[in-house]
C-alpha cells in the first residue's frame, strides 16, 4: 500500500482523518492553513496569569501551615486544591480539545513540537500550574513567526525559568551577589545552546556558557509575569561565541541582542532542521533535505514559515514509508478526532473524566503529561512507545473507545473515516471479520496503519 | 454471599453511568435513575460473534454428526452430558444442569433470525437486535431495537424499565422510548478472536508484532493495567449482578451481551471460555433475582449459527441456523424446541449450514406475549414485524 500525498498531509503532519473535517491535502494547503490567524490564540478560555500566581500564593501558605502543624492545615491544603483543580480542569480542556476539534491540525502538531523542543517539566502543583500559561503565551504565538521570538518568549517565561532554576541564578558580581555570596546556575544558558539553539554537537566552549550564564542573571518573575532584575544581574560585558554583549551596566536589551544572535547562527538552523525531520519524517535525516531547510532558514533570518515550506516542498516530506509512531497524547487525540468528539463533549467532562480517560491512560501508555524526564524531552523513537505495557495500553484505551463509540457507529464506516484510502487490506479484512462492532473499531485503533505516521 | 456483597459495594463505588440518548458523549454522560407496569422479568443476552448451536446443544443421536466434526464433538467422551435422548448439553454448561432437571432451562435449535447468505457480524447482529424481516440485513425504518418498541407497546413505562447493561450499548434497546444504562468499569478485554485479528494486522510490522507477542507472553491473557479490567468471568458477573439488583427494584426488562463467540479457530477454548461466561451470569441472575426469578425469563440469542463441517483449524465458519438458550423460574424448561431439520448433506442450508426450520424471533415473542400480556398481533406488526407467530410453544409454566 502506498499512501496518497493527501493521507500523509494528514497522518503525518496531523493529527489523523476527522469526518467533520476537510483535510489538507499537501503542502499547500498545510502551509495556508498555517498562514491564517490562530482562533485559539483568542477563543481559548483558561485561567489568566494572576490567578496562577494567586493560587500558588494559597498552596505556599497551606504548605507552610502543614510543616508547621497548624490546627487550620487541612482546611487550607483542602481549599488549596480545590483552586487548583478549577484551574488545571480547564487547563486539560483546553490542552485536549485544542488539537482534537482544531481545522488546521499542522498547527497543533507544531505547537507540540516546538513545546517539546523547549521542553518544560516539573512535577510539584505549585509549578505545572504554570504550564498552560507558557504553552498559551510563550509558545503559541510564535509557531509560525519568527524563531528568534519564540526563543526570547520561552527563556523569559516564569514556567522555563522555575524548570532550568533561572530565577535562582545570580549574578557573582551584582549587588546581591556579592551581598549573599550566591552565585551563577548555568542550567538555563547550557540548554539554550545545546538544546535549543546551537545544538551539543556545535563548537562552543565551557566558557561560552559560563559566560552566557552571567548574561542571563536577574531573570525573575512576579505576579505581572517576567522580570528583569538589576540587583542580580552581572554587571559588565560577556563574551559569548566570540561576540561581547553589554557594558558597564547589565541591561535586557543585551540578553536579547545574544539570543537573536544565537538564532540566527547556521549551528542552530542546522540543528532545527534536523530536529524537524526527525519529529516528523524519521530515519536518518538526507543531507540536502537538511541544507534546504537550514538554507530557507537563514535566508529568511528565522522565519518560520519559509522554514515549513522548504521542509515541505522537498520530496523527502512525502516518502511513503511510515517510520513514526504516534507518541500517546497523539494516539489519543487522533482516536478523538476520529470519533468525531465534539466542543460540548469536552465541556461535559469533570476532573474525574479527564483522570480516567486521558490522564492515567497517559501514564500507561508511557508518556505522563508534560512530564517527560528530562529538558531533551520525549523520545523519537517508535521503539521506545510500541513496547508490549505501551501497545496493550493503547488497545485497552482503543477498545474502552470502541464499546462507547460502536453504539453510533459501524467499523467499515469507521475504518473509512479514520484512515480513507490509508488502510492495508489486512486491516481492511480484519476489520470485517471482527466478532462485534466495537472490536471492529478497536481493532482499527490498535492497528499499525493507525498508530504509525 | 458475603463476598457477593462486597464485589457489588465495590462495583458501585467504580460503575460508570452511560448514557440515554444516541447523541451521547462517546465518553461519558451523567443520567439519572427514575419505575413500573409489570412485575415480571425479561433478560436478553446477546451472544456476540456466532454461537455455534451445534457444539452447545449437540444433537448426538443424529448419525451425521460426528462425521461433520471428527474433531471437535467428543460427546459424552469429553464430559457433555444428556438433555433428552437426542440432544447432549456442553460441559461447559454442566453447572446448568439442575436448571435443566427443575425445568428452568431450555432451548430452541435450529432457529435464525431472517438473515441470510452474507454472513457479516455486524448485520447480522443488527438484524438480530432491530428485529426486522429482511434477509439482506436492511432495518426496519426507525432502525432501533425490538426491545425498545415493546416498551411503546406499555403504559406507564419509565426510564428505569429497560435497562442496557455493558458499555457496548446495544441497538436491542435503542430508540423513541428512553431507557437506563449502566457498565462496570471491568468491561474491557477482547474476543479470541480480537487477538487473532491483531495477531494478522501486526505481522507485516515487527515492532508491533514483538511488542504484541511479548505482552501477550507476560500475561496468559492480555491483562490491563491495574484497575482497568478484571477477569471475563468476574465481568460477566457483575453484568448479571447488577442487571439482578435493578430487575428487583424498578427495572424489568435488561440486556446485556457476552461475546467472544466466533470459533474460526480452535474452538474447544474458545467456547468454553464464553460457555463459562453464560453459565456464570444464568447462575448469578438466578442467585441475585432470588424469589423472582419464578418470574423471570431470560432469552439468550446469537446473529447466526456456524457451519456443520469443522474448518482446517479445529474451529467452524460463520453459518446460519443455530441455538436459542432459556433461563428462568417462570419457564417450562426441561425442553428442546424446534424442528430438526437433519445433518444429512442433502438436509444443510447451502450444502453448508445447519437449516433453519424455525424463526428466533418467534420464541421471543411468545415468551413475552406470556410474560407482558402483548397482544399477538402487536408482537407481529410492531415488535417483529414480518414474523409469523404460529403455534403456541407454551415456555411459560
Amino acid at each position: 500500500m502506498t499512501l496518497s500525498q493527501a493521507a500523509l498531509a494528514e497522518i503525518r503532519y496531523g493529527y489523523g482523518f476527522r469526518p467533520d473535517r476537510k483535510p489538507a491535502p499537501g503542502p499547500n494547503a498545510l502551509l495556508a492553513g498555517l498562514a491564517k490567524p490562530d482562533p485559539y490564540l483568542t477563543e481559548t478560555d483558561i485561567p489568566s496569569f494572576a490567578e496562577r500566581i494567586a493560587y500558588r500564593e494559597v498552596q505556599t501558605e497551606a504548605n507552610k501551615a502543614r510543616s508547621k502543624q497548624a490546627a487550620n492545615a487541612k482546611e487550607l491544603l483542602k481549599n488549596a486544591r480545590g483552586v487548583r483543580e478549577k484551574i488545571i480542569v480547564q487547563d486539560f480542556r483546553a490542552l485536549f480539545s485544542q488539537p482534537v476539534l482544531a481545522w488546521v491540525p499542522f498547527r497543533e502538531r507544531l505547537m507540540a513540537f516546538w513545546a517539546d523542543h523547549f521542553t518544560v517539566s516539573m512535577r510539584v502543583n505549585r509549578d505545572t500550574v504554570l504550564m498552560m500559561d507558557y504553552l498559551q503565551n510563550a509558545i503559541r504565538p510564535h509557531v509560525a513567526g519568527r524563531f528568534g521570538d519564540m526563543l526570547e518568549a520561552v527563556v523569559t517565561h516564569p514556567a522555563m525559568l522555575i524548570y532550568l532554576g533561572q530565577a535562582n541564578s545570580i549574578g557573582p558580581g551584582s549587588v546581591a551577589g556579592k551581598r549573599r555570596g550566591v552565585g551563577l546556575n548555568e542550567n538555563l544558558a547550557r540548554e539554550v545552546l545545546e538544546l535549543h539553539t546551537l545544538g551539543v554537537s556545535a563548537s562552543y566552549s565551557q566558557a561560552d556558557v559560563r559566560e552566557f550564564a552571567e548574561l542571563l542573571t536577574g531573570f525573575t518573575f512576579d505576579k505581572d509575569g517576567f522580570r528583569f532584575r538589576q540587583r542580580f544581574a552581572e554587571p559588565g560585558a560577556e563574551t559569548v561565541l566570540g561576540k561581547s554583549y553589554g557594558g558597564e551596566a547589565a541591561d535586557l536589551a543585551a540578553v536579547k541582542a545574544a539570543l537573536r544572535d544565537l538564532s540566527l547562527r547556521e549551528e542552530t538552523a542546522r540543528h532545527l532542521a534536523t530536529k524537524l525531520i526527525v519529529h516528523f519524517i524519521g530515519g536518518e535525516p538526507v543531507p540536502e533535505h537538511v541544507d534546504a531547510i537550514a538554507e530557507a532558514y537563514l535566508s529568511s533570518e528565522g522565519d518560520l514559515m519559509a522554514t515549513y515550506r522548504a521542509f515541505l516542498d522537498h520530496p523527502e516530506a512525502w516518502v511513503p514509508e511510515l517510520r513514526k509512531a504516534k507518541q500517546p497524547f497523539d494516539y489519543i487525540v487522533s482516536s478523538l478526532r476520529a470519533v468525531g468528539l465534539k466542543k460540548k463533549h469536552f465541556r461535559e467532562f469533570k476532573l474525574r473524566e479527564y483522570r480516567r480517560f486521558f490522564i492515567q491512560p497517559l501514564i500507561n501508555m508511557g508518556q505522563p503529561l508534560m512530564q517527560p524526564n528530562g529538558p531533551d524531552g520525549w523520545s523519537e523513537d517508535p521503539a521506545d512507545w510500541i513496547t508490549p505495557a505501551g501497545l496493550t495500553a493503547r488497545i485497552h484505551w482503543g477498545n474502552a473507545l470502541a464499546q462507547r463509540h460502536a453504539k453510533s457507529s459501524d467499523p467499515r464506516k469507521f475504518l473509512k473515516e479514520a484512515l480513507r484510502d490509508a488502510s492495508s487490506d489486512d486491516l481492511r479484512l480484519a476489520v470485517s471479520r471482527a466478532e462485534t462492532k466495537h472490536e471492529g473499531i478497536a481493532i482499527t485503533l490498535a492497528s499499525p496503519d493507525f498508530n504509525r505516521r | 454471599m458475603k463476598h457477593l456483597e462486597m464485589n457489588r459495594r465495590t462495583l458501585l463505588r467504580n460503575a460508570l453511568f452511560l448514557g440515554c440518548s444516541a447523541a451521547a458523549n462517546p465518553l461519558i454522560t451523567p443520567m439519572t435513575f427514575a419505575a413500573t407496569p409489570w412485575d415480571n422479568r425479561l433478560v436478553v443476552i446477546v451472544l456476540r460473534g456466532a454461537m455455534d448451536g451445534l457444539d452447545v446443544v449437540q444433537p448426538y443421536g443424529d448419525s451425521n454428526l460426528a462425521g461433520w466434526r471428527p474433531n471437535l464433538i467428543a460427546g459424552e467422551a469429553a464430559g457433555a452430558s444428556d438433555l433428552d435422548g437426542f440432544f447432549s448439553l456442553h460441559s461447559g454448561l454442566e453447572g446448568l444442569k439442575p436448571m435443566w432437571k427443575s425445568g428452568e432451562l431450555a432451548f430452541a435449535h435450529a432457529v435464525s433470525t431472517p438473515y441470510r447468505d452474507k454472513r457479516s457480524h455486524f448485520d447480522g447482529q443488527d438484524l438480530l437486535e432491530n428485529g426486522g424481516n429482511s434477509p439482506d440485513g436492511g432495518l426496519t425504518p426507525g432502525k432501533d431495537g425490538w426491545l425498545n418498541r415493546v416498551l411503546s407497546l406499555v403504559p406507564g413505562t419509565t426510564t428505569e424499565t429497560a435497562l442496557a447493561v455493558g458499555r457496548d450499548q446495544p441497538l436491542i434497546l435503542e430508540g423513541a422510548a428512553r431507557t437506563a444504562s449502566w457498565s462496570p468499569e471491568s468491561d474491557l478485554d477482547l474476543s479470541p478472536q480480537a487477538e487473532l485479528l491483531l495477531n494478522s494486522i501486526y505481522r507485516n510490522d515487527p515492532l508491533f508484532a514483538e511488542a504484541n507477542t511479548l505482552a501477550l507472553s507476560l500475561s496468559e491473557s492480555r491483562d490491563a493495567p491495574e484497575g482497568m479490567t478484571a477477569q471475563k468471568a468476574a465481568r460477566a458477573e457483575a453484568l448479571a449482578e447488577f442487571a439482578a439488583e435493578r430487575l428487583n427494584l424498578e427495572s424489568r426488562i435488561a440486556a446485556f451481551s457476552i461475546g467472544g463467540w466466533d470459533s474460526h479457530v480452535r474452538q474447544p477454548q474458545v467456547i468454553r471460555r464464553a460457555l463459562g461466561e453464560l453459565q456464570t451470569a444464568l447462575l448469578t441472575l438466578k442467585a441475585g433475582l432470588g424469589a423472582n426469578w419464578n418470574k423471570t425469563v431470560v432469552v439468550c440469542m446469537t446473529e447466526f449459527g456456524r457451519t456443520v463441517r469443522e474448518n482446517g483449524n479445529r474451529g467452524t465458519d460463520h453459518g446460519t441456523g443455530g441455538a436459542m438458550v432459556m433461563a428462568g423460574g417462570a419457564l417450562r424448561g426441561g425442553k428442546v424446541h424446534g424442528q430438526w431439520p437433519g445433518l444429512a448433506a442433502a438436509d444443510l442450508y447451502r450444502e453448508r449450514d445447519l437449516m433453519p426450520t424455525d424463526d428466533v424471533r418467534r420464541y421471543a415473542a411468545w415468551a413475552m406475549r406470556d410474560l407482558f400480556s402483548l397482544e399477538k398481533g402487536d408482537l407481529e406488526r410492531t415488535v417483529f414485524p414480518g414474523v409469523d407467530l404460529g403455534t403456541d410453544p407454551r415456555l411459560l409454566a
